[in-house]
C-alpha cells in the first residue's frame, strides 16, 4: 500500500490506529476515580505527544541514519515557533500559512547552519550544532527583543495588524488559530458510563501531521537516498573512497530534519500561540536527543515513542505533590504514611528528573535499543513459547533467525 | 424480482452505520456547560501554579505554603487568618459558594513556556476555574494571556512589572501586588534623601518585562529628582554570577549601583557586588551606595550580612502592626513556624478575595467573578481622579485598598524599606523606613508607561 512493503503498512496502520484512538487509549481510568491522575487524554497533552513525536521522528532522520549527533535541533523548533507567531502577527489566524512558513524558514536556517556545522563530523559537529544553538537562544533571549520579546515570549495582541484577518474578535476578544474557521482549541467531550474523553480538533490536526510525516520518513527510510546515509553512518571513509561525496547527502538529511523541527515549532505556536526562547535552549535540544535514545535510534516508531515517554513523565509525574501522595497512602497508620511520602516523595513532582534519568540508565543499560528492543524482546518471548507447542513452527522460526 | 440484495450482513453494516451516525449527536456533547470548568459537584478546583525550580524558587515555596493556608481558612479548618479582619464579610468558612476549594499545583520552572503547559493541564484535566501564582513577570504575563484565551480568572500573584496591568493586561486578570512604578515613586523621594541630589546611577537590569519597566521607573523617577544615569547593563535571568557585570560599575565613575533584581538573581548580585568592595568605596567623594528597588525576606535572608542598610521597597512586610497582618502572621506562624513573605502575603490575600468576589457574584462565571472584582465604583479619599473607582477594601494587611477596575490593579500604601543593622531574630531583617501614602504612587492607566494595552472583555471560554 502507498508503495510500502507489509511491514511497513503495518507499522504505519498502528501509528494510525495509535493516533486517532489516542483519546480512548489515554484515558483508560473513570474520571473522578484516584487513577484518574494518570490520565493523559487531555487536548494539550495528546498535542504534545504528537507535536514532539514529528520533532524526534525528524530528528531521528539524521541521528539514526546518518549517525550525526545534532545538540542543537531545539534551535529550528524555536525558529518555527517564531515565524508561526509572526505569522499570526501580521497574515491571519490561519495556521496554513504559519506553518508553512515555519517549515521554509527553519529549512533555510538549517541549511545555514548544517552549511558550517557539516564540515566537520563526531564529536566536532555535535559542538558546532550546540554552539549555534546557544547564540540562536542569546539572541531570541535578550539581543533580539524586539522581534522576540525576550524572556516574556512572543505573544499575539489585540494591536497586531493581521492584514488577512482581523485584529480582534467582534466581542472585544483576541482571535484564536484556525484552520479555515475551524477552532484549534474546540473540543467536544464523550461521557461513556464514568469514563469522560475528550476529542479536540487541535490534536486531530496535529495527529494527521504526524500521520503524514511518519509516512514520509518511512519513505525516506527505505529509499536509495536512505541507503546512502546509512552508508554514510556505516563508513564515511569508504564511501570517500569509492567516490561519492557524502557532504550533499548528509546537509539534505541535515535540513529535512530540520524542516521536521521547524513543523513541530509551528505546530506548537498553532495550538498556544506563544513563542519562548526556551525552546531554543540547550536542555530542549538534549531532550529530543533523550527521546530518540530512548525509543530506540534508527527505528522508525522509536521515537515517536521516547517523545510520549518523556512528555507523560513531565507532565504528569511532575503534578503529584504531597498532598496527592498523603491521599495515596492514607490507608496506611500515620507513621507508616509518612515513612512512605518522604520515601516516594523525591521521584514525583519536582523529581521527575530523577525518576526519568534512572529509567533512562537502564534503558541505556539494558535495552541498548530503546523501548523498541524491549518491544522486540517481549514479542519474541510470547513467539518462542507459542513455537515451543508445535515444533514445525519451531523449525521454521530457526530458519528465520534475522527478525 | 429486486436489483438490490438484502444480505444479513449488508443490513447489519447499514444498520450499525446508522445508528452510529444517529447516536453521534447525543454522546458528542460540545461543552454544554455555561463556562469553562463549571463545578458540578460539592468541591471546587483551584490551581495554583509556582516556580518549584529556577531563580525564583524560594518565593515559589512560600507561595505554596500561602495557598495551603487559604485553602485551609477557605474551608474552615485552622484560625481563619485574615478572613476575620477583612473587611467584606461575605467567607464563612464553608468553602467558596457552599463547595469544598480543592486544589491542584504546578511547576512553572520560572519559564514562560513550561509555565503555561503547567496552567494549560490545570484547566483541561483537572478543571480549575481560577489559576493563581507565578512569581515572574514574564510568566504572569504569559500565564494571564493564556486564562483570558481559555476563559478562567487570573489572579495574579508576585508580579511586579508595569506591563502585567500596563500594556498586557487582561480583562480575566487580577493584580494585587504593587508595580514597578509604584516602587520608583515612593523609593526616590528616600533616595534623594539619605544620599543627597547629586548621584550618578549604575543599573544592573533583568533582562526581561520586570527588568525592562523597572529600570525605566526607577530611572524616570530619581531622574527627576537630580540624579544621573549613567548606564543600563541588561542581564539574564537565568545568570547566577554577575563578577562579569560588576568590574565595570568600579570604572564607570558611577556612586551608586541599583540592582533590577530580584529573588536568586538578587541574592548573587548584592552578594558579588559587596565582595567586590562596592559598599567601603568613595566615588566623586562619596559613599558608594547600592540600592534594591525591590526586595523581600527571602532575598534578605539569602543576601546574609550583606542586606544591612540597603534601601529598597516592600509590598507588605510582616512586623506591620495593624489587624489584618498580625492575624496572617499568627496563623502562618503557627502552621509553619516561620513569618511569612510578601510573595506568601499577596497570594493569601489574591485567593481570599477571587473567594470573596465569587460569594458575591453567586456564581464562579467569570464574567460574573470579573464584574464582581471591579466592585461597585466606590473609590479612595483624597484621590481626584476619574479612574479612581472600583473594589475597596480594608483588613488584609495593606489598610484601605483600590482594585482599580479601570485596569484591575490594586492600590494602597507602599512600603519603603531597609536592611536592618542589628536584626534580634533570624526573621527580623527588614525595617520600615517610610509608608508612603497611595497617593504619592497614584498614577492614572493611561501613563505613558502603562498605555499601549487594551482590557478587552471578560471570557467565559464558551
Amino acid at each position: 500500500m502507498l508503495g510500502l512493503n507489509k511491514k511497513d503498512t503495518n507499522l504505519l496502520l498502528v501509528v494510525l490506529a495509535l493516533t486517532m484512538l489516542a483519546p480512548f487509549i489515554l484515558n483508560p481510568f473513570p474520571t473522578g476515580s484516584a487513577m484518574a491522575q494518570f490520565n493523559a487524554g487531555y487536548p494539550d497533552l495528546m498535542q504534545r505527544f504528537v507535536i514532539f513525536g514529528i520533532f524526534a521522528i525528524g530528528f531521528n532522520i539524521l541521528f539514526g541514519l546518518t549517525g550525526y549527533l545534532s545538540f542543537g535541533h531545539a534551535a529550528f523548533l524555536g525558529v518555527g515557533s517564531y515565524s508561526a507567531v509572526w505569522m499570526f502577527k501580521l497574515l491571519s489566524m490561519n495556521i496554513l500559512p504559519a506553518i508553512i512558513l515555519s517549515v521554509i524558514i527553519a529549512g533555510l536556517f538549517a541549511l545555514f547552519i548544517g552549511y558550517i556545522s557539516l564540515r566537520r563530523s563526531g564529536i566536532y559537529f555535535s559542538i558546532l550544532t550546540l554552539a549555534f544553538a546557544q547564540m540562536s537562544f542569546a539572541l531570541a533571549y535578550s539581543v533580539l527583543t524586539p522581534i522576540t520579546n525576550g524572556e516574556t515570549g512572543l505573544q499575539i495582541t489585540l494591536s497586531d495588524p493581521r492584514i488577512l484577518g482581523s485584529s480582534a474578535m467582534p466581542d472585544g476578544s483576541i482571535p484564536v488559530t484556525n484552520l479555515f474557521g475551524l477552532e484549534m482549541r474546540a473540543a467536544w467531550d464523550m461521557a461513556v458510563g464514568p469514563w469522560t474523553f475528550t476529542f479536540s480538533a487541535g490534536y486531530y490536526f496535529c495527529a494527521v501531521i504526524l500521520i503524514l510525516a511518519f509516512y514520509l520518513a518511512i519513505r525516506i527510510f527505505r529509499s536509495p537516498f536512505g541507503m546512502m546515509l546509512r552508508a554514510i553512518k556505516s563508513n564515511q571513509t569508504r564511501m570517500n573512497y569509492t567516490g561519492l561525496n557524502p557532504k550533499p547527502y548528509t546537509l539534505a538529511a541535515f535540513v529535512i530534519s530540520g524542516m521536521y523541527a521547524g513543523l513541530a515549532g509551528g505546530l506548537m505556536a498553532a495550538m498556544d500561540p506563544l513563542a519562548g526562547a526556551e525552546r531554543m535552549q540547550w536542555t530542549a535540544s538534549g531532550e529530543v536527543v533523550l527521546m530518540t535514545i530512548l525509543g530506540g535510534a534508527g527505528t522508525l516508531i522509536g521515537p515517536v515513542l521516547g517523545a510520549g515517554m518523556i512528555k507523560y513523565f513531565e507532565n504528569i509525574l511532575s503534578k503529584i505533590n504531597e498532598t496527592v501522595l498523603h491521599g495515596w497512602f492514607a490507608f496506611l497508620p500515620d507513621g507508616l504514611e509518612d515513612f512512605m511520602v518522604s520515601i516516594v516523595y523525591p521521584f514525583v513532582g519536582k523529581g521527575w528528573h530523577l525518576t526519568l534519568g534512572i529509567l533512562f540508565m537502564l534503558v541505556v543499560i539494558f535495552l541498548p535499543g530503546g523501548l523498541v528492543e524491549g518491544g522486540q524482546r517481549i514479542g519474541r518471548l510470547f513467539r518462542r513459547r507459542g513455537a515451543k507447542a508445535s515444533g514445525a513452527e519451531a523449525e521454521a522460526a530457526k530458519q528465520q533467525p534475522g527478525e | 424480482m429486486s436489483t438490490s440484495k438484502f444480505t444479513r450482513r449488508g443490513v447489519l453494516k447499514t444498520g450499525a452505520v446508522a445508528g452510529a451516525g444517529l447516536a453521534l449527536p447525543t454522546i458528542f456533547t460540545s461543552r454544554a456547560n455555561a463556562y469553562v470548568n463549571e463545578p458540578t459537584g460539592d468541591t471546587v478546583t483551584l490551581g495554583f501554579n509556582v516556580p518549584q525550580s529556577g531563580p525564583y524558587a524560594d518565593e515559589g515555596a512560600d507561595e505554596l505554603r500561602a495557598f495551603e493556608l487559604a485553602v485551609e481558612h477557605l474551608n474552615g479548618e485552622g484560625d481563619g487568618g485574615m478572613m476575620n479582619t477583612f473587611s467584606m464579610k461575605n467567607l464563612k468558612g464553608n468553602g467558596i459558594l457552599g463547595k469544598k476549594v480543592a486544589f491542584v499545583t504546578g511547576d512553572t520552572q520560572t519559564k514562560s513556556d513550561a509555565a503555561r503547559a503547567s496552567a494549560k493541564s490545570m484547566i483541561e484535566k483537572d478543571g480549575a476555574v481560577m489559576i493563581s501564582g507565578g512569581s515572574s513577570s514574564g510568566v504572569a504575563v504569559a500565564v494571564q494571556g493564556l486564562c483570558q484565551e481559555a476563559g478562567v480568572i487570573f489572579m495574579a500573584g508576585l508580579t511586579h512589572s508595569n506591563d502585567t496591568t500596563g500594556k498586557d493586561k487582561k480583562a480575566n486578570g487580577f493584580r494585587h501586588f504593587f508595580d514597578a512604578y509604584m516602587s520608583g515613586a515612593a523609593l526616590a523621594p528616600v533616595l534623594a534623601n539619605e544620599y543627597g541630589k547629586e548621584r550618578r546611577a549604575y543599573h544592573l537590569t533583568a533582562d526581561y518585562t520586570w527588568g525592562w519597566t523597572q529600570q525605566e521607573s526607577i530611572q524616570a523617577s530619581t531622574e527627576a529628582l537630580g540624579w544621573e544615569t549613567v548606564e543600563n547593563v541588561l542581564t539574564p535571568l537565568a545568570a547566577t554570577d554577575f563578577s562579569s557585570y560588576i568590574a565595570p560599575v568600579l570604572n564607570s565613575g558611577a556612586d551608586v549601583l541599583v540592582l533590577n533584581h530580584y529573588g536568586g538573581n538578587m541574592v548573587n548580585s548584592l552578594t558579588n557586588a559587596v565582595q567586590f568592595g562596592l559598599r567601603d568605596k568613595q566615588v566623586n567623594g562619596k559613599n558608594f551606595e547600592i540600592v534594591v528597588p525591590l526586595y523581600s525576606e527571602l532575598m534578605a535572608k539569602g543576601a546574609g550580612e550583606n542586606i544591612k542598610g540597603i534601601l529598597g521597597s516592600c509590598n507588605w512586610q510582616w512586623s506591620l502592626q495593624d489587624e489584618g497582618t498580625k492575624a496572617f502572621v499568627k496563623s502562618f506562624g503557627t502552621k509553619y513556624g516561620f513569618p511569612p513573605s510578601q510573595a506568601a502575603h499577596t497570594c493569601y490575600v489574591q485567593t481570599l478575595l477571587y473567594a470573596d468576589a465569587v460569594e458575591r457574584a453567586g456564581t464562579f462565571e467569570p464574567c460574573a467573578v470579573v464584574a464582581a472584582l471591579e466592585g461597585d465604583g466606590s473609590s479612595l479619599d483624597g484621590i481626584d481622579s476619574a479612574s479612581n473607582s472600583g473594589l475597596v477594601f480594608d483588613g488584609l494587611g495593606n489598610g484601605k485598598t483600590l482594585y482599580r477596575a479601570a485596569d484591575h490593579q490594586c492600590f494602597k500604601d507602599v512600603l519603603v524599606t531597609k536592611g536592618k543593622e542589628n536584626p534580634t531574630s533570624e526573621f527580623d531583617l527588614l525595617e520600615v523606613v517610610e509608608v508612603t501614602p497611595v497617593d504619592q504612587v497614584w498614577y492614572e492607566p493611561d501613563h505613558p508607561m502603562f498605555a499601549g494595552g487594551d482590557l478587552g472583555t471578560c471570557n467565559n471560554g464558551v
